[in-house]
């Protein structure tokens, strides 16, 4: 282990860096043993078809009486729950632990380069050198704190949310792995052990989005993750070969030193750049690859909270950041992420407004919250996407969380009243702050955070993008560039008034998921009202520091105008090292302060904004009105259009899925396979040694005569031949 | 001398190779085989007094060779003839392709 030892934190706590992924991979290898060992029914199924499972299945309940000695019920509750309840969130306390120690071991040194281990060579080929390598900086440790922080609460929480399910110790054994790719992600010092993680949280998605996989449609929901994103992945891949092809190296501290010799601007730049971004659209569900996020809620709900909003999806953001002397190298593509950004950010908040699932709410919503951390990083506000990152990571994670204590009362009220409604449809909820005085006010505090009402968090993270959208679009190295035929400033100043649409659709869809769900009359039967009762404190726990944290996250970077509320810039100051390079390139060098004038006006427009949604749903929308989904009537017009998504998954399927899938069967299968491959190559090879053979066997007469007259004719033939040489 | 000796080979080996391609009993071709021996053994005898006594060696070996030939392949005609009553080749063709 080669430690650079001029490094100011050689030495100290932060050499423990590799434990950090270390503990939760040990993690994924004991509750996997568990998983195998603890129960003879590895399979999956929901809470209240355990019993359906049971019976369908003699051979193996047979198999397992033997085993437990006839206790028919040993098989119900796996073997080593506790175990596994202790160790799969045990490793991610420890692993924040360790990840808060090195965060103020980082705090008492002036860190100005980061800090790498090299362990070993992975990949010496040829001119390539790849080290396995992890590098500890302040953008790595911010996400190394929001992934370990948040990953930790909602280990917590799964461990009520998930503990009737039969694949308790599998659950865990996938999120402790998810974790370990997740932390190589953003530890990783060059391109190609990010891309080891950015692949292997994928499957770590898939493995969670299929966890019920005896449901197809949960199974294909993964398979529909999993392709959507090696759309992306090939980009990310290309983009990989040509920062090699071009700078000899794939380290960052190597591509940072050898991009600022590009020509700014230049064709080359623009091109990685774009095709990284084609990746972050994919892993970050941006248009147009944002297409898996909404199916990946058929996953249990802390694999959305965690995966699906808090941390994976981010890895797009925090690859662009990363990646911000590629990026501020060209305007085209900042300005491209930016309008992608704002594009999603709008298009699918709309979507959001007519969703009556609670979990499809909120993944169009955290697709339009990962827009927004685009629009920032587009823009190069590096520093304002982590914050909003990092904010969206807290209240995003409350709200999936809160939705799941939700689910999981309307799920166990269904079960005792026998029903077979749709306990995640909010038309068949209402009224449930009565049920659930805690979830009811947590989830207030991250519809407000959310929305950017003052002082929670996503208010301060959100107007830090949309501040610094408006002031590059007045100066910077976006403002003079063309984009499309249009300059930077009206493009910048369009994302700008986007934004500002999607804030307030925000606001007006998460009112409507609060007020659906908690106020108004409860559209349960009196029956199933009777059963609701607040989760247990395992679960609330997690909810209310996740509440705290939406309510005080926006003191992680204060703007410089609310100086009395604290320090202000707490954030910026502390990526400068990081992203301070970048962002000055994007603004010509001069660090952008807009007038106090103008700040106020704009933090002004924001508060109007997400006020006046606020106002708007609570005055247009009546939960007393509504009916149960099982009698509520169709939409029509545009309401439809909304409710269906836009038709978009349709016209995929019409413009991409069938033509690839008739394609593949009618050419490749039919045509090359069937036809090339099997008829000429295989059954042709076959006919032609028949052909030869038949040809052969007339030759073989068996009369010794013809056989002496070959003997004596090729004899003459070859001594004729040796003759007249 | 060495003329006349390698004109009789000559004389006697063609009469072994038409025999063989135009007999059709198997005693017969069988003969004519040996006859073939026979003429490059002469051939061997005559030339050894001009290159040495290398020739005279190897017909020693040929004859060896052509006795065990000759019992191996009497056995096999007997055998045939046990099964087919008949040696002539025309209606031993079981080798048909």
């Amino acid at each position: 282990m080669a430690l650079s030892s001029s490094h100011p934190l050689a030495g100290t706590i932060a050499a423990w860096m590799w434990l950090l992924p270390v503990l939760p991979l040990l993690g994924f290898f004991i509750n996997g043993a568990l998983s195998i060992l603890g129960s003879s029914h590895v399979g999956p199924s929901d809470p209240d078809m355990g019993h359906d499972d049971h019976d369908a299945s003699p051979a193996a309940s047979d198999q397992a009486s033997h085993s437990h000695g006839g206790d028919s019920h040993a098989q119900a509750v796996p073997r080593f729950r506790a175990l596994t309840a202790i160790i799969g969130p045990g490793v991610l306390i420890l692993s924040f632990l360790l990840a808060a120690s090195i965060f103020l071991a980082m705090r008492g040194v002036d860190m100005s380069a980061p800090f790498i281990q090299r362990y070993w060579s992975w990949m010496p080929v040829g001119d390539l050198r790849i080290d396995m390598a992890f590098q500890l900086d302040q953008l790595s440790m911010v996400m190394v704190l929001i992934i370990t922080g948040v990953g930790a609460l909602i280990h917590i929480f799964s461990v009520g949310y998930m503990s009737d399910d039969p694949g308790f110790a599998r659950f865990f054994a996938y999120l402790n792995l998810f974790v370990f790719f997740m932390l190589m992600l953003v530890l990783g010092a060059n391109y190609p052990i990010l891309f080891v993680g950015w692949e292997g949280v994928g499957l770590c998605s898939y493995l969670l989005i299929g966890f019920w996989f005896t449901d197809n449609a949960n199974a294909s929901a993964g398979l529909k993750a999993f392709i959507v994103n090696r759309i992306g992945d090939v980009g990310v891949l290309i983009a990989m070969f040509m920062i090699f092809a071009n700078l000899g190296t794939l380290d960052f501290t190597g591509v940072a030193a050898g991009a600022a010799g590009l020509p700014f601007g230049g064709a080359l730049v623009t091109t990685i750049c774009l095709f990284l971004f084609l990746g972050c659209t994919g892993k970050s569900a941006q248009l147009p690859l944002y297409v898996w996020l909404p199916d990946a809620m058929a996953g249990p709900t802390p694999v959305s909270a965690l995966i699906h909003a808090a941390t994976m999806v981010t890895a797009g953001v925090y690859l662009i950041v990363r990646s911000s002397f590629l990026f501020a190298m060209s305007p085209i593509a900042s300005i491209t992420v930016a309008v992608v950004g704002a594009v999603t950010a709008l298009f699918a908040a709309t979507i959001a407004m007519k969703q009556w699932d609670i979990k499809k709410v909120l993944a169009y919503s955290t697709i339009s919250q990962l827009g927004y951390m685009f629009v920032g990083v587009g823009v190069g506000a590096y520093t304002a996407g982590i914050f909003h990152l990092a904010t969206h990571a807290f209240f995003k994670a409350l709200l999936f969380l809160g939705a799941g204590s939700v689910i999981h009362v309307m799920h166990a009220a269904y079960h005792h009243s026998g029903s077979h409604d749709d306990a995640q449809d909010m038309r068949n909820m209402g009224g449930m702050r009565k049920a659930m005085p805690i979830t009811w006010i947590v989830m207030w505090i991250a519809t407000l955070a959310i929305s950017g009402i003052p002082p929670f968090a996503g208010f301060f993270s959100k107007d830090s993008i949309l501040g610094s959208v408006y002031e590059h679009a007045g100066d910077s190295v976006l403002t003079n560039a063309t984009w499309l035929g249009m300059s930077g400033h009206t493009v910048l100043l369009a994302v700008y008034v986007i934004g500002l649409a999607g804030a307030f659709l925000t606001a007006i869809y998460m009112t409507r998921l609060m007020l659906y769900t908690f106020h108004g009359p409860s559209r349960a039967t009196a029956d199933e009202q009777r059963h609701m009762h607040e989760a247990p404190w395992l679960m609330t726990g997690p909810l209310v520091v996740l509440g705290a944290l939406s309510l005080a996250g926006g003191w992680l970077n204060l703007p410089s105008i609310m100086s009395f509320l604290g320090p202000v810039g707490g954030l910026d100051h502390w990526l400068e090292p990081v992203v301070g390079a970048a962002t000055r390139t994007v603004t010509n060098g001069v660090a952008l302060e807009a007038s106090h004038s103008t700040e106020a006006a704009l933090i002004g427009a924001a508060i109007v904004i997400a006020v006046l949604g606020i106002a708007v749903a609570v005055l247009a929308l009546k939960p007393a009105s509504l009916v149960p989904k099982a009698q509520s009537p169709a939409e029509h017009g545009f309401e439809k259009v909304l409710a269906n998504k836009y038709y978009v998954d349709e016209a995929y399927d019409d413009a991409i899925v069938r033509p690839v899938y008739g394609l593949s069967k009618n050419v490749f299968w039919r045509g090359l396979d069937a036809g090339i491959i099997d008829n000429l190559f295989v059954n042709g090879s076959a006919a032609l040694a028949r052909g030869l053979g038949w040809i052969g066997a007339r030759i073989q007469t068996g009369s010794t005569g013809v056989y002496a007259w070959a003997i004596v004719v090729g004899a003459i033939v070859v001594l004729s031949a040796f003759s007249f040489r | 001398m060495l003329a006349e000796s390698l004109g009789l080979s000559a004389i006697l080996f063609v009469i072994g190779v038409v025999g063989v391609l135009t007999r059709r009993n198997a005693i017969i071709i069988f003969m004519c085989v040996e006859l073939m021996l026979n003429a490059v053994n002469l051939t061997f005898v005559a030339l050894s007094r001009y290159y040495g006594m290398g020739g005279q060696v190897f017909v020693l070996f040929v004859m060896t060779v052509a006795a065990a030939e000759a019992a191996v392949g009497l056995a096999i005609i007997i055998s045939i003839f046990r099964h087919r009553q008949t040696v002539d080749l025309r209606n031993i063709n079981v080798m048909k392709g």
